[in-house]
């Protein structure tokens, strides 16, 4: 699928302006603490998250993200949609729950783009 | 760019580059330059055989430089409709023409072209002289041609970066960056980090090792903003075949390293959990990003976390 898609399928709202909504996505990771997405998401994931700051567009940058959706409707402020804008992070705003987006996102084909973390070497 | 095809106030504060360069890019840079003009003394036919030689739909019409007026393919039709295609221009012509000068904005441009439903605006210097012609088209290939500029002015800088190595001759070079930061700032939390990895990227570092750097330091970084007494800094040196990475601040020290490298383990306050840290899995991440990790910690002297990541030739983008 691709970001337009994605956009309309979790009734979401881009937030960005200039972004291209034919960029194919195809797997997500959902997490509201972002060193738990930093450990274990891959690269070129749909990050969503019910986190709303700053930090999530630049955790996503370094993470290689390729798209932000932000959960429960909440609404970026303006520094963090200039913040994705100018750094080309496309951003959508969904009224739904992390639980219903990927739900919705896993009918569609999208899969888990979270390796799994090797607690082992901790023991 | 918006619909109305110029900024409003409200939507001023979110700019793309195509927008910033409509305000960037004077007249002079995209218009055609010393356009076909019709004189006064010619015939409706004249124009017709020029506008289907050189496939244009419409010429200003000058006397002495000055611009007196513009013909297009709709004034032709008229004139063949009327039977008149021997009538001079100046017959069928606007007269009242729509100019635009040279030094202005092409972001004025479109704002005339909107208001005016004209297909053409005639260029004038500040004497009033005809300079060139501008159509809706000139201005997507001046704004491409700028994006153009911009892509190569990129390629050019990362390039240079790629090569410093090369081209700067010595026993052993090294490029160090050096980063302050605030303790509590968590509005910028993760620039400094963001800025590295572009650093590295611009160096020639592969997608790979920017990404793992990046993120060894943005859990540094969020680190001395979250558990230091005064922030701290981060310094990154980067040498051919290795980049050296490191945070340090004056304290409180970590009192018990091996705690906080247990992977969900955190002293994070839950208002500092709210912002979405302490996950506990700061130094944990980092440990599994870079080759080598070293923290020295004591409450005297603060927390030093050392980093290194080897590069190897062969995962260096060419």
């Amino acid at each position: 699928m691709n970001i337009g898609e994605i956009a309309l399928l979790v009734q979401g709202k881009i937030l960005t302006d200039g972004v291209n909504t034919k960029l194919e996505v195809g797997g997500a990771f959902a997490g509201d603490l972002m060193s738990d997405v930093l450990a274990t998401i891959k690269p070129e994931a749909i990050l969503i998250t019910g986190l709303n700051n700053p930090q999530v567009i630049r955790t996503a940058l370094i993470a290689d993200v390729r798209m932000v959706i932000i959960a429960r409707g909440k609404q970026p402020s303006m520094d963090m949609i200039e913040l994705a804008t100018s750094e080309g992070m496309p951003m959508v705003s969904s009224p739904l729950g992390l639980f219903e987006l990927s739900a919705r996102l896993a009918e569609n084909n999208i899969v888990s783009f979270e390796q799994a973390f090797d607690l082992s070497k901790y023991d | 760019m918006s619909n109305q095809g110029y900024l409003s106030d409200s939507s001023a504060a979110r700019i793309t580059r195509v927008e910033e360069l409509a305000y960037e890019l004077t007249i002079a840079e995209v218009m055609t330059k010393d356009p076909l003009t019709l004189a006064i003394n010619m015939s409706m036919r004249d124009a017709l055989d020029l506008f289907a030689k050189y496939k244009i739909s419409g010429a200003p019409v000058a006397k002495d430089g000055k611009l007196i007026g513009i013909l297009s393919t709709e004034d032709l039709i008229r004139s063949l409709r009327d039977g008149r295609i021997d009538r001079k221009v100046t017959e069928y012509m606007t007269h009242n023409v729509f100019t635009i000068r040279k030094h202005e904005q092409v972001v004025e441009a479109l704002k005339l072209f909107n208001k005016t439903k004209v297909g053409r605006l005639p260029v004038v210097d500040e004497n009033n002289n005809l300079v060139g012609i501008m159509t809706k088209g000139d201005i997507s290939n001046g704004v491409l041609e700028a994006l153009q500029r911009d892509l190569e002015a990129e390629e050019l800088i990362r390039y240079r970066a790629s090569h410093l190595f090369e081209d700067i001759v010595s026993d052993r070079t090294s490029l160090i960056l050096r980063y302050s930061i605030k303790k509590d700032d968590f509005l910028h939390g993760g620039a400094a980090s963001n800025r590295i990895k572009k650093a590295l990227l611009r160096l020639g570092a592969s997608n790979q090792v920017a990404r793992k750097c990046g993120i060894a330091v943005y859990e540094a970084e969020m680190n001395l903003i979250i558990h230091t007494n005064n922030g701290g800094f981060l310094r990154v040196e980067v040498e051919e075949n290795k980049i050296i990475m490191e945070a340090y601040d004056d304290g409180p020290g970590i009192p018990d390293i091996d705690k906080a490298m247990t992977p969900g383990w955190s002293t994070a306050s839950s208002e500092v959990r709210n912002k979405g840290f302490g996950a506990g899995m700061g130094l944990v991440n980092i440990n599994n990003c870079v080759d080598e990790m070293v923290i020295k910690s004591s409450k005297e002297s603060g927390t030093n976390l050392f980093m290194i990541m080897y590069l190897d030739k062969a995962s260096k983008q060419e």
